[in-house]
């Protein structure tokens, strides 16, 4: 039983409690569904939902044959491959651009800052639906719709913001001090940048750059519009198949998806950590 | 010493001055080169198309380019009766390049828009004059056309024509907002609402969300902010897991739990707390139950990150001095945590507004939000136009819910992790 301070009557006990309890209903409600998914995905029936010998923990009522079905299936190869090649593309393409310019939003000297980073953001608050509408139109006048490049380049679009945000964070400690002894030293400003600069906001140009890789893998809108058969990713792949014909090799993927985001959840804390140790500010 | 004449107010020399100010325009544009690329680059690939969305909803040249003979000649006709004999030749003329051409059928569906039933009198008519001789449709248009269909004796299709011929046009804008124009030229309220509807039950069912997510976020919020940061790291794992989960993955862990044969309904029949399964999934009360879920650490988020800067003992003191919980929480703690609530609650209103991949999947046809129509007019009906005059109202719809984020906010403020 844990000590409460004397001033506490019944009411104050009972509201920690409530509390206490309120918040763990509120965790299990966040995890379960994402819990429910993975024994589902073992299910060696073509059913969403636990059959009795799954319940009684019969070992035939289990089987890997949904993942068998993913590795045969060239539709969901193609679809993983595509995810990839677009959202690694479309990562490097935003962090690039979205580095440079948070360097640039830093600067105290910046004009129109509030406006530039208010435009630049905006990708991120848009409805999606109104992004491919927009996109649809204009894109075809260009060929590029159903290509590779316009899914890049639409994607990397929506990765910027999370670039800006992560990259200006690493930068609002940064001594800017740094830039000049390093200009003052006879140095380039771009050997600057390369050799001063970002070694500094590395673990933030990183964080950044998963971020867009991750907007860009989990990305359906876009590419339910964009997209030709050749360029279905994973998310468009689980959609048709979400719609048209209901079987757990998306259990089986989704279970995978979860796995990819607890290493990318480790990695982002990994960095998290190792920015707070470089600027000293860890807590 | 620098004669007095030449000294600024800031009592800098003249010269000291001029470069002072040179220097200060130089590192305001070398920081601004460094944001150019980006510029350029957002520029084209998403601020270009939006803004060639929003030209869309009143730019519609199809028509015109259609038949534009017809079009030259039609505004001299009043539109009382059906026009003249010469308009109805140029358009017998028109409509039969166009059937060679096999593009009668884009005339039908854009016609059909502005008068239902006009797609098979185009089409039709359109097969007939194909095969009619060019002298013959110039001499005596006007009458094989009428042959071909009795419809083109009356005003209806004409209007109907010259109305969608018209290239700059507010019509979508106002079927967007379900208005019309009246034959007099006003503007008038049409008999179904479909649209306004559609918007109010969006706004409806994103406000719901926003209160759900703050009715479980809140308490959630609230402990992880108030215990040790060993506990709070730990939870936080279990907000950031579902946050970065593909939004398609929690989306089906709905469906496989609220489906028919799911795993909720199973649980409620073993339970004996139902006889037979709930319809829960295709409902409204799915794409609610699945958007709170996806959207809930949106708002833990912030809230969280707020709540962590208050220092507890203000609610300690408060206490100690023999306040009940609830009037402390509600005088002292609530306040200090406005500036998370309301930057989740925008958060969480503003995404749940646009939201369309959760009701497509599970919404059924009750839980269809404002995006699915427009994806709808975009998919399944073609009408490119009416899409675009829906999504440019749902962009100001959003632009003015960011413009007060940013106000109360700062969009620079947004929190990630």
């Amino acid at each position: 039983m844990r000590k409460f301070p004397e001033y506490f009557t019944f009411w104050h006990i009972a509201g920690h409690y409530s509390l206490r309890f309120s918040a763990y209903l509120v965790l299990v409600f966040l995890m379960l569904p994402i819990l429910v998914i993975v024994p589902l995905s073992f299910n060696a029936e073509p059913f969403f939902t636990f059959t009795e010998g799954m319940l009684s923990l019969d070992p035939d009522a289990f089987s890997l044959r949904w993942y068998q079905a993913i590795a045969q299936d060239q539709k969901w190869t193609l679809a993983i491959w595509n995810s990839f090649v677009v959202g690694i593309a479309a990562a490097i393409l935003a962090t690039g651009l979205g580095t440079l310019a948070a360097v640039g939003l830093a600067s105290p000297w910046m004009p129109f800052k509030r406006l530039i980073t208010a435009l630049l953001l905006s990708p991120m608050i848009v409805p999606l639906i109104i992004i491919a509408a927009g996109m649809f139109f204009f894109y075809t006048s260009f060929n590029l719709v159903s290509t590779y490049p316009g899914l890049i380049i639409a994607h990397a679009a929506l990765g910027v913001p999370f670039v800006i945000i992560t990259v200006t964070a690493t930068l609002t400690g940064f001594d800017r001090s740094l830039f000049s002894a390093g200009l003052s030293l006879g140095a380039s400003p771009t050997k600057v940048f390369f050799d001063v600069v970002i070694p500094i906001i590395r673990p933030g140009v990183i964080s950044g750059g998963l971020f867009a890789f991750v907007t860009s893998f989990d990305e359906v809108v876009l590419v339910l519009f964009l997209a030709g058969p050749e360029q279905r990713t994973i998310p468009r792949q689980m959609f048709s198949g979400l719609r048209e014909q209901i079987n757990p090799t998306i259990l089986a993927v989704a279970t995978l998806l979860v796995l990819l985001s607890i290493a990318l959840l480790a990695t982002l804390e990994l960095l998290r950590r190792r920015s707070e140790r470089l600027r000293g500010t860890s807590d | 010493m620098p004669e007095a004449t030449s000294v600024t107010p800031d009592g800098l020399s003249r010269e000291d001055a001029r470069n002072a100010a040179r220097e200060y325009r130089s590192r305001r544009w070398r920081a601004f080169l460094f944001v150019v690329p980006l510029l350029a680059f957002i520029g084209f690939s998403f601020v270009a198309p939006i803004a060639s969305m929003l030209y869309r909803g009143v730019y519609n040249p199809t028509v015109a380019s259609l038949v534009p003979e017809t079009l030259e000649k039609l505004p001299s006709w009043q539109g009382e009766e059906r026009p003249s004999d010469e308009i109805l030749s140029i358009f017998a003329l028109d409509l039969k390049r166009l059937a060679n051409d096999r593009t009668s059928g884009q005339l039908a569906e854009e016609v059909n828009r502005a008068l239902p039933g006009s797609s098979s009198v185009i089409k039709s008519s359109a097969r007939k004059l194909r095969r009619v001789d060019d002298s013959e449709l110039a001499n005596n248009g006007a009458a094989i056309l009428i042959d071909a269909n009795a419809k083109w004796a009356e005003p209806e299709i004409w209007q109907a024509l010259k109305k969608t011929g018209q290239v700059y046009t507010a019509g979508y804008y106002l079927t967007a907002l379900d208005l019309e124009n009246d034959p007099d030229g006003g503007i008038q309220r049409r008999e179904t609402q479909i649209y306004v509807k559609l918007y109010g039950k969006t706004l409806r069912m994103a406000l719901i969300i926003t209160i759900l997510t703050v009715i479980l976020g809140y308490p959630l919020a609230y402990f992880m902010a108030n215990s040790s940061s060993g506990t709070a790291n730990l939870l936080m794992v279990f907000v950031l897991l579902p946050f970065w989960t593909s939004l398609l993955v929690r989306t089906t862990a709905w469906i496989a739990l609220l489906q028919t044969n799911g795993v909720v309904n199973s649980t409620l029949l073993a339970l004996g707390l139902t006889d037979a399964p709930l319809e829960m999934l295709y409902t409204q009360f799915s794409t609610i139950i699945a958007m709170t879920h996806i959207l809930l650490p949106f708002m833990i988020l912030p809230l969280y990150s707020v709540m962590r800067g208050i220092d507890p003992s203000y609610m300690r003191a408060a206490m100690s001095m023999g306040s009940p919980p609830i009037p402390a929480f509600l005088r002292i703690y609530l306040p200090m945590s406005l500036p998370g609530l309301s930057a989740g609650a925008l958060l969480v209103f503003i995404i749940s507004v646009g939201y369309y991949i959760t009701p497509a999947l599970v919404g059924g046809t009750d839980g269809q939000m404002i995006s699915n129509i427009i994806a709808f007019h975009m998919q399944q009906s073609n009408n490119w136009e009416l899409a675009a005059a829906l999504g440019s109202l749902l962009l100001f719809l959003i632009l003015a819910l960011y413009w007060l984020y940013d106000r109360f906010v700062g969009a620079g403020n947004i929190k990630l992790g």
